[in-house]
């Protein structure tokens, strides 16, 4: 059983979740994207994990799952506040920070 | 001879150096508070400067060794550069400890009164003093390292007392060129000494003279003529005596003290001093004959076209240290002889000077010989010291200059062969030239008619003034005839010199005598002839011979000065001026403004977009990414 079919196939979730991260406009979806580029990351280190026959790739995962979730968390928190004071979620509104 | 370890009074002689250094330092560091009394603590300095002076050499002559040194202190100790500071008081350095002293200490009595009325009375003595320390130091340091401190002391001192009143132009800038001039000497004598560490590995006196033979040929040759420049750049002489005729810019008892009788003498010092050096280079030897014989006619020339009466004594200053170096230049036959016409012309031109001083006091501070005449009733006791020293200046028989020229002469002559024919004759017609001016000098200003200006009414100066002057008129008449027959100084300085050597003489010494005597008659009949007999005009008569016009500018001393060195020295720190603000100012502030405009245009891709910002950093993971494989399957 090769491994090339599963990494070919987080590589494709991987492309998807990057090019969506610079196309979308909404920041909800921008960061659904996030969120799928991490889990082709995932994907690839249990992969990985399975083929080597150790457990360190899954035990990565782990923490890159933790690391998500917290990501999540405050992700959403600045898109709240955002939204509250533009009253809009489009990533394009915040671009004060410029020369 | 050898030099002992000083004993006795003479191991403190450094007092000598100290205590007019300590009495300038009081006045220029008291300040205004001491005005009252600082001319006198000055003049009391170099009084008992002179009285030490005095014991110092008493005690000399007493002993069997005429030559002490004095350890003081380690100047410089790095590794291989081992300087001692030391004195070494010997013939020579007690001969001018007791010129600089004596003639000093009447010189500060003069001032007392000529400066009386000056607000920077206490200025001036402070500086005096700071002139006698340094020279003092001078001439009795016991290395050329301590020589060249003393040098420089006296550079300044000179440049500080020239342009005393220095709200004048004129002053500053005199004192300027004098500064300057001497600095191009001083770099000679700093490149000898350095040539001395560098080949001998010490500068003192008698490590130096001591290894000379072991030095090559071309070396000695160098390090003499190195010598010769630096003495040249003090002594005022060609090709660097365009200074000593513009220091008259500073008040008469300087022009006295520092350019006649001591720091222009500091060159002729400083070849007699270095005689083991120069007896083993005939080739400088010759250059300083060379230079004595045309320094001696350009003074003669020059002296006879001015109008301004420190002036003429300037240039026959610069003339009569021609003389000097001549004699110093024969080689052993003719240091004592230069010596003590150095002697004697510090009586008599120091004289001459205070009683110009005497006269310009009496005349308003005018100079111009033009407006004077008919003084003699007028200003007696000057007149008559005045006439002294000019009796002696000229060579009247029996009187000093008679004495000390002669001598020098008849060493020129005793050279021998073409050179020594020429020398004398160069000599012989300085010395006709030299009563030709000093006549004309005396005519325009004590006889004839009286041409002053509306106003001025001439008064004889206070005893203050005429006493120093009296003093200094006894020594001129008396100097030459001590120096040279009674007491001769040939054989004082024998420690210093060797044995006097006793030539085959050329021209028989009688001979000598008696063709000087006819030519000085001649000299002062052709000034009867030209000035004396006929109306002096009060201004200067503009249609004169190429000749005379030469000679009014001082044989174009200065514009050779100015277009060989001023000028291309102006349009090179010109050029580099240009160079410093269009290139070194265009290079930095060109980079100043491309730094600042690339980081203009940089700073325009923070555009505030993130999404933008996603792009470049997915750009810069796939770059590192793509690093990393090529690197670990490359």
């Amino acid at each position: 059983m090769t491994i090339t079919n599963y990494l070919v196939l987080a590589a494709i979730l991987f492309t998807i979740g990057a090019v969506g991260v610079l196309v979308r406009r909404n920041a909800i979806v921008v960061f659904m994207c996030v969120e799928l580029m991490l889990n082709s990351v995932n994907l690839t280190l249990v992969t990985f994990a399975r083929s080597t026959g150790t457990v360190d790739g899954q035990l990565i995962a782990f923490f890159v799952m933790v690391v998500a979730a917290a990501e999540v968390v405050v992700g959403l928190a600045i898109i709240m506040s955002v939204y509250r004071t533009r009253r809009s979620a489009s990533v394009d509104d915040v671009n004060l920070l410029k020369y | 001879m050898e030099t002992v370890p000083a004993s006795g009074l003479i191991a403190a002689s450094w007092l000598l150096v100290a205590l007019p250094l300590a009495g300038a330092a009081v006045l220029l560091l008291g300040g205004r508070r001491t005005d009252r009394w600082g001319h006198l603590l000055a003049t009391g300095t170099v009084v008992a400067a002179f009285g030490i002076g005095l014991a110092c050499t008493v005690q000399l002559a007493g002993l069997d060794e005429r030559s002490a040194s004095v350890e003081l202190f380690t100047f410089i100790r790095t590794g291989n550069l081992d300087v001692e500071a030391g004195l070494l008081f010997d013939p020579l350095s007690a001969t001018f400890v007791l010129l600089i002293t004596g003639v000093g200490a009447l010189i500060h009595v003069y001032s007392i009164g000529y400066m009386a009325h000056d607000p920077g009375r206490r200025r001036f003595f402070a500086y005096l003093n700071l002139f006698v320390a340094a020279m003092l130091l001078l001439v009795l340091g016991n290395s050329y390292v301590a020589l060249y401190v003393g040098w420089e002391g006296v550079g300044l001192a000179s440049y500080l007392l020239i342009a005393f009143w220095y709200t004048r132009p004129a002053a500053a800038t005199a004192a300027k060129k004098a500064f300057i001039m001497n600095r191009v000497g001083d770099v000679g004598l700093a490149l000898a000494i350095f040539i001395m560490f560098a080949q001998l590995g010490t500068t003192s006196y008698a490590g130096v003279h001591g290894s000379v033979g072991l030095l090559a040929g071309g070396t000695v040759t160098a390090i003499g003529l190195l010598l010769l420049l630096g003495a040249c750049g003090k002594s005022g002489q060609f090709p660097l005596q365009a200074w000593l005729p513009d220091a008259m810019e500073g008040p008469t008892p300087v022009s006295a003290l520092i350019h006649a009788a001591t720091m222009v003498t500091a060159g002729v010092y400083l070849i007699a001093r270095s005689a083991p050096v120069f007896d083993s280079t005939p080739t400088a030897r010759t250059v300083v004959l060379v230079i004595g014989a045309i320094t001696l006619m350009i003074g003669a020339i020059v002296g006879c076209a001015y109008d301004d009466i420190k002036k003429v004594l300037a240039y026959s200053t610069v003339s009569q240290i021609g003389y000097m170096f001549l004699a110093v230049g024969l080689g052993p036959v003719g240091y004592a002889a230069g010596i003590a016409h150095l002697v004697a012309h510090g009586f008599f031109k120091a004289g001459l000077f205070l009683g110009a001083g005497s006269v310009m006091h009496a005349m308003g501070d005018r100079t111009d010989m033009r407006r004077f005449g008919g003084l003699a009733k007028k200003l007696p006791v000057t007149f008559v010291t005045f006439g002294l020293g000019y009796l002696a200046l000229i060579g009247f028989p029996l009187l000093s200059g008679y004495w000390t020229k002669d001598a020098i002469i008849e060493a020129a002559f005793d050279r021998g062969g073409t050179s020594g024919w020429v020398l004398g004759g160069v000599a012989v017609l300085g010395a006709g030239l030299t009563a030709f001016y000093m006549t004309r000098l005396m005519l325009m200003t004590f006889f004839g008619r009286a041409r002053w200006e509306d106003g001025v009414h001439p008064h004889e100066s206070p005893t203050v003034m005429t006493a120093p002057m009296v003093v200094l008129a006894v020594g001129s008449v008396a100097a030459g005839f001590l120096l040279v027959e009674a007491f001769p100084l040939a054989g004082w300085l024998e420690p210093v010199f060797g044995e006097p050597e006793e030539a085959a003489h050329v021209v028989a010494p009688l001979t000598v005598s008696i063709t000087l005597f006819v030519v000085m008659l001649l000299g002062a009949a052709a000034a009867w002839l030209f000035v004396g007999r006929r109306e002096v005009p009060t201004t200067a008569p503009a249609r004169v011979s190429p000749v005379v016009r030469a000679a009014r500018n001082a044989l174009y001393a200065d514009t050779v000065n100015e277009s060989l060195f001023m000028r291309p020295g102006m349009w090179l720190t010109r050029a580099l001026v240009w160079l410093d603000n269009r290139g070194v100012d265009g290079v930095v502030n060109g980079t100043a403004a491309a730094l600042g405009g690339s980081s203009s245009r940089l700073g325009r891709a923070q555009t505030g977009f993130v999404r933008s910002y996603a792009l470049g950093m997915l750009g810069g993971a796939v770059l590192v990414a793509g690093a990393l494989v090529a690197v670990t399957t490359g």
